[in-house]
């Protein structure tokens, strides 16, 4: 059964509208590239998943449950998750503090004073997630303004899974990052997909996409016009779909 | 030590800052007939802490909303009005003393509650929010009290302000207590956690689902009520609900906040660093008075203390981002 299920997904700003009927599913599991032209509808798609834009026509069903109707906070708490690209990181706050940020476990200040964030349970677990990612950080006590772009990219990670996701979304998680670094947040996404997390990769970057994911989707205005397994296309043909060449 | 520093995020400059403007107070105070430094003295220590509390709260409200990336600059109107407010319950109306606490607080908080509301609701940027409010509360403060000090509180009032319980003026009990309870909230609980988090980066703090609107809010109520408790203790101290109590003093409290090494455009913010800010201040205009230096030059004095703290800290974090 397919753990996410759009079908006939429409959605208008004003007078242009940007999804034309999209139909898209994805298995529990799979890690799918969405790739298209700037203003293909890629972002505008995916935050109809999340949730963030509501649709005009057409249903979204998540792990068996009708959601179309649902908002942002239901939909994460049912297992979506988004990593935008900017990564949303507090820059001064530490490492550790960013993974948790939102929903910082708390005691009682001397088994008295309620509401103490209890940040050595922060520092540990965070050490926990940052080792099991294998991610290279210097110290999860040191701001996150600190680390290089590759090293914020899997801390961005590294707090979505927190959240348990069963659906990870990531736009534009390599774009600029160094050769070195696309490396290391390609293998995370591999980690994830051996872990059962289906992840939907939108991207510019062909050559990441080739490399991560099993499949690819192009939407062209709005439409889904190609879905191709990855070990029976190519870079060309994906291209021509892109670019309106085929067909 | 150095540890203990950073855990708290009080600067060790600051400290440094501190303790060298002690040092050079202590040569320069003059000598008393026995012998004795004027500024070394027990009873001026309690005058600069004595002074030092009216504003040292009025910094720690400034604490909160700066490190959140905002600005409160109606906090010393704020304090005059909480004062009259107080003051006008108790003595005009005759209502019971704790009615001045109430009137004072109640007046506080409703004024910060306004300016939250503001930010939030008509999405106006704090800066001109609270520049309104400096000049409404301000006015405000004069209508209440035709313009004149509303003089005669009763016993219970005057005790927060000018008792010395165990030989210590009530208002340095105050100072304390609500300081370390604003270092709780600041420092340890998810709210101080997601305060900083807004001022670091206000997209951060949504796509961890804080509801930013709510955290502002209550940011500028605490802001206000931090005003009302000075201006209680100001109203204490001198027996009389002034309207023009406060003016100028969200210049001293912004001061004592940005040396403390809250950072100006939010995101790094610490109650122990603002209190050291606020002795520094506390340092330098007792000291200036004891060398019975003009108070306009003093205000020239703090008005250059503030530039150059931010001078310093944007060479430190350029320095940091060069690396």
């Amino acid at each position: 059964m397919s753990l996410l299920e759009l079908s006939g997904v429409e959605k208008s700003f004003g007078a242009v509208q940007v999804l034309h009927g999209v139909d898209l599913s994805v298995d529990a599991g799979e890690v799918i590239g969405l790739v298209g032209d700037n203003g293909a509808g890629k972002s505008t798609l995916m935050k109809t998943i999340t949730g963030v834009y509501t649709t005009d026509k057409g249903r979204i069903t998540f792990n068996g449950e009708d959601v179309t109707s649902r908002t942002p906070g239901e939909r994460r708490s049912s297992g979506i998750e988004m990593i935008y690209q900017d990564l949303a990181l507090a820059p001064q706050q530490d490492v550790a503090n960013n993974i948790f940020l939102g929903r910082e476990p708390t005691k009682r200040f001397l088994g008295v004073l309620p509401g103490f964030v209890d940040k050595s349970r922060i520092d540990l677990e965070a050490q926990e997630m940052v080792d099991r990612l294998g991610v290279h950080v210097p110290s999860i006590d040191i701001p996150v303004g600190m680390l290089s772009g590759g090293q914020q990219q899997t801390i961005a990670i590294a707090r979505a899974l927190t959240f348990k996701p069963k659906l990870v979304i990531m736009d534009e998680p390599t774009a600029a990052l160094a050769v070195r670094e696309v490396e290391s947040v390609l293998n995370l996404i591999r980690q994830m997909r051996d872990e059962g997390i289906t992840t939907i990769l939108i991207s510019h970057r062909l050559n990441d996409v080739f490399e991560a994911c099993g499949r690819i989707v192009v939407l062209r205005r709005g439409n889904v016009i190609a879905d191709l397994k990855r070990d029976e296309t190519d870079m060309a043909e994906v291209v021509s779909y892109i670019v309106g060449a085929h067909g | 030590m150095l540890k203990l520093l950073e855990r708290t995020h009080v600067r060790a400059e600051s400290l440094a800052v501190l303790l060298v403007l002690v040092v050079v107070m202590a040569i320069l105070s003059p000598v008393t007939g026995s012998g004795v430094r004027v500024f070394l003295t027990a009873n001026n220590f309690f005058n600069i802490i004595l002074a030092s509390a009216t504003f040292g709260i009025l910094a720690i409200g400034a604490t909160f909303v700066i490190s959140s990336a905002g600005i409160d600059l109606s906090l010393g109107s704020v304090l005059g009005l909480a004062s009259v407010t107080g003051a006008a319950l108790v003595v005009t109306l005759e209502l019971p003393w704790y009615f001045a606490i109430i009137g004072s607080l109640g007046a506080g908080a409703a004024a910060g509650a306004v300016n939250g509301f503001i930010i939030t609701r008509g999405h106006v940027p704090a800066f001109i929010v609270t520049l309104g409010m400096l000049g409404i509360a301000r006015g405000l403060a004069l209508i209440i009290s035709s313009g004149r000090g509303i003089y005669g509180l009763p016993e219970e009032i005057l005790f927060l302000g000018q008792a010395r319980p165990f030989g210590v003026p009530t208002p340095v009990f105050i100072m304390l207590f609500v300081a370390l309870a604003s270092h709780y909230v600041l420092a340890h609980t998810p709210f101080g956690h997601h305060t900083l988090a807004l001022g670091d980066n206000e997209n951060s703090a949504r796509a961890t689902g804080i509801n930013i609107r709510r955290q502002r809010m209550l940011l500028y109520t605490i802001s206000g009520l931090m005003a009302g408790i000075a201006g209680l203790i100001f109203t204490a101290r001198v027996n009389t609900g002034d309207p023009t109590a406060g003016l100028n003093y969200e210049l001293l409290a912004i001061t004592a906040a940005i040396i403390g090494g809250t950072n100006l455009f939010g995101g790094r913010g610490s109650i122990l660093g603002t209190m050291i800010g606020a002795l520094i201040m506390g340092v330098l205009q007792n000291g200036l008075n004891l060398m019975a230096v003009q108070a306009y030059y003093q205000q020239m004095a703090i008005g250059a203390v503030l530039i150059a703290a931010v001078w310093l800290d944007q060479i430190r974090t350029r320095g940091r981002s060069l690396q």
